[in-house]
This record gives C-alpha cells, structure tokens and sequence, in this order.
C-alpha cells in the first residue's frame, strides 16, 4: 500500500470536512450524543490498547495510554 | 499459577452490595454534595504465543497469560462557582505468567516475573466550567510490580467553542519509571546491581470537532521523550559469533505519533469508527495503523460490533534476529516487538443497555463484552476477551 498517499488523503479528507463544517445546536445533537460515537477509547478496549503497546513499537496517538508501566513479558 | 485477585473481587462486591442497599434519603437536597455517578468493572483473559522471546535472544516460547482487572468509582460535586468537579479513583490488578521470564535462570523457580502480579492505582480530578468551556484536571498513577516500578503525574486542560461544536485540548504527563536490574543468570558477574531509572515525558495535544448532525473527527499528537535504561537488562543478545550479551539501546528516544480519529452515525441503525496512526521514532522505527469498527444497533439497546485493525511498522535500527548481530555495534537488540512486521487484530463486540437493569440488579445498566484474534507476521498468536460492566446511581 503506499502510505504516502494515504497519508495525503487524510490530511485532504480532514481538511475538506473541517471546512465543511456546519454549527450544530445541541438539540440537534442525538446522533453525536450517542454512547457509541465517543472519540476516545472505549474501557472494554483498555487491554487490548495495552498489549498492543507491549506487543508493537508504536504508541500514543490514539487516544489512549503511552507511558508507564513496563510491559516487559 | 495465575492468582485470583482476590482484593479486586473483595473491591467490586462491596460496590454491588452497596448498590443494592436501598436507602431513602429525607433530608434536604444538598447540590454541593459528593456523589457517586458511576463505578465501572472491566476484566480480561489474555494469552499469547510465539517463538521469538526476547529474554532468550530471539527464539523461545512467548507463551504468557494475562488476567487483567480494573475497577474505578466516579464521583462528582459542584463548589460555590457550580463549577463540576468530578474524581476518578481507579484500582488495577494483572495477574500473569510468563514463560520467557521464567528462563532469566531457567535452573530455578524464583526467576523475576515468571508469575507475578501488578498493581495500577489511578486518581484523577477534573474541574469543568461550563459556562466558559474551560476544563482543568490532574491524574496521579503508579505501576507496582516485582522488578518494576513506575509513578505518573499528569495535568490537563481543554477549551470547548461557544457552541460546543468544537474542543482543544493539552495534556502533559511524566512517568518516572525505577527498573530492578535483573540479569540472566549466566551474565551477572561483574555487572551492576541494584536499580535504573527511566522517564517519560508525555504531551498530547487534541482537537475534536463537530463537522455535522452525524459526524465528528479528532486529530491527536502524542510528541513523547524518553530517557534512561530504556532496554531491558534480562533480554539477551547472541553475536554472529555465537558469544552473548545483554539488550543495548541508546538512553532516550523521541516519538512522535499522530491520529486521526472520526466516527460517523450512518441511517439509524450503523455507527462507523475509524482510526488511521502515523508513527515515527528517532530509532528509526515508522508505523501505520488502520482500525475499524462498525457498531450495528439490533435495537436501541443492543449492539453488535465487527472490528478490524490492521498495523505495519519498519524495525529499530538496533535490531538483529538471533545470532547475528554484530559485536562491533554499540547497540543490540533481538526483541521481535522492535522488528519488522504486519499485524492484524479482528473480533467481535457486544453491547447490552438496560435501563432497567441486567439480572434484576437496578443499577447495573450496561455491560460489553469484547474478543479479539490477534496474529502477529512474525508468529506470535494472541487471543483476548474483555467485559466491562457499568453500574449508575
């Protein structure tokens, strides 16, 4: 896959949708209120986030833990 | 031998009976007064294999098991101003075994970590106004385990828009970390004892927005520093020589992740989350991660949720299979965490809200359960299954 390009077409998607943006009142806001459309991690997802760590180089940038603990095992 | 956490189960019973004791409150609503809004329960079975085991340089059984456990109360009040102070008091427990640990001396049973436990208490405070949209807080944590020891200190801010559509938000953390230095067996003469140091220093900055009635995105950069004994003094090394040593790595790193996150809420039914991860270290390692879920609502109050994540990064410059490293390098490593590999983690997600209670209990309102299948391109399988319980006043 070239990432390059994914990367680009992130970036190009976020943009264009910010500037998209219209203001939503509160009253408008069931769909975004949900429980399920919470941005950061989920706690059922609190063990899998960490392993993942332990288990890969990267971490951060996804809302959850980067730090702490040793993860040596 | 795994052991039952008994004080997390002690700890969670107590909330429950608590819970279930009816009291009727006559005195006059105080709406200053601490009150507990929510206590949640998440626990999990993890267990993984492979044959490329760090402590053995490379090869070897990864084979561990992992019974994760946390539980943290809730609990908010209002001061004069009616600003919203809520507190966050977490208690976590792992209790795993390890079959690589239990080869730092394979000759015994005493080896560092071969079954151990570790203990990661949480206090969190955050203070929101909302007439202004400001919101400040302060997390202190620690990590407790046999050879290992790691305390965090964080502070947070976030600023919400007039119309609430958009947020910024900084957060900057430190976790000094103290490591017991633990060498394999056959390696310890001669070498220092006692204990290492490593620290972390953590910001993240964020900024979520509305974009419309159904959708939202959040971009995150996570900049971290590292710095001390960042390798691990039980890792062992073979040369192509066939003489070995311990794990070498430089004495700080710096990452630098980026996120973005959006969710979308498609017909009345689907809910799509995405996450797409660029990561880069100064050790030369660079990541990508994709992730994906789709929360399908049955009802209103049952969902099923298919996911899939999908992960690629480059190895560390430092890193070597077993037997092949060169002795005239300065640093070394044989840890397939650090090497070149794909990974994809699928599973499946489900949600149960009542609003009248599950299993006739009034206050427990939710529970998620979650498994996923992990396999990683260098061998190494893992299985994970994960329920969250949430109990509201």
């Amino acid at each position: 896959m070239k990432f390059r390009t994914l990367k680009m077409f992130s970036a190009l998607f976020f943009i264009v949708m910010a500037s998209g943006c219209k203001s939503v009142k509160e009253y408008q806001k069931v769909y975004i209120n949900d429980a399920e459309m919470e941005l950061s991690i989920r706690k059922v997802q609190q063990t899998e986030n960490s392993f993942q760590i332990y288990r890969e180089g990267a971490s951060g940038g996804n809302g959850g833990k980067s730090g702490g603990g040793c993860g040596c095992n | 031998m795994i052991r039952i956490p008994i004080i997390i189960i002690a700890f969670y019973l107590s909330i429950v009976s608590a819970f279930s004791q009816a009291t009727s409150d006559s005195t006059t609503y105080i709406p200053r007064k601490l009150k507990i809004d929510e206590v949640n329960f998440v626990g999990s079975y993890y267990q993984q294999d492979g044959n490329n085991a760090a402590v053995t340089g490379g090869i070897g059984s990864e084979k561990l098991h992992d019974i994760p456990t946390t539980i943290d109360i809730r609990m908010s009040s209002r001061d004069r101003k009616s600003r919203l102070h809520s507190y966050t008091i977490e208690l976590g427990m792992d209790s795993y075994t390890s079959a690589s640990s239990d080869n730092i001396d394979p000759s015994t049973i005493s080896s560092a970590s071969s079954s151990d436990q570790r203990y990661y208490p949480t206090f969190n405070w955050q203070m929101a106004n909302e007439k202004t949209g400001n919101a400040i807080g302060a997390t202190l944590s620690g990590s407790f385990e046999y050879d290992y020891y790691s305390v965090g200190i964080g502070v947070n801010g976030s600023k919400n828009s007039k119309d609430n559509n958009r947020q910024i938000g900084l957060r900057l953390q430190t976790f000094q970390d103290q490591l017991t230095l633990i060498y394999p067996i056959e390696l310890r003469s001669g070498r220092p004892t006692g204990m290492a140091s490593r620290n972390t220093y953590a910001t993240s900055i964020t900024l979520s927005q509305v974009i419309n009635r159904r959708f939202q995105m959040m971009i995150m950069i996570d900049p971290t520093y590292q710095q001390g004994f960042l390798s691990l003094p039980f890792n062992r090394v073979y040369f192509n020589d066939n003489t070995e040593t311990i794990e070498s790595l430089p004495g700080s790193r710096f990452k630098i992740p980026i996120g973005i996150r959006g969710t979308y809420f498609l017909g009345d039914r689907l809910i799509v989350r995405a996450l797409y991860r660029y990561y880069w270290d100064d050790w030369d390692l660079k990541a990508h991660t994709i992730d994906l879920e789709t929360a399908v609502k049955i009802t209103p109050f049952i969902s099923v949720t298919p996911f899939y994540r999908y992960y690629t990064q480059s190895a560390v410059k430092y890193f070597a299979p077993y037997a092949s490293q060169d002795k005239s390098a300065a640093f070394y490593t044989s840890d397939y965490d650090l090497s070149k590999f794909e990974s994809h983690f699928a599973g499946l997600g489900l949600r149960i809200v009542a609003p009248d209670g599950i299993f006739g209990l009034s206050r427990w309102n939710m529970v998620e359960i979650r498994y996923g299948h992990y396999e990683r391109q260098t061998g190494l399988v893992s299985d994970i299954i994960s329920i969250h319980c949430r109990f509201k006043q």
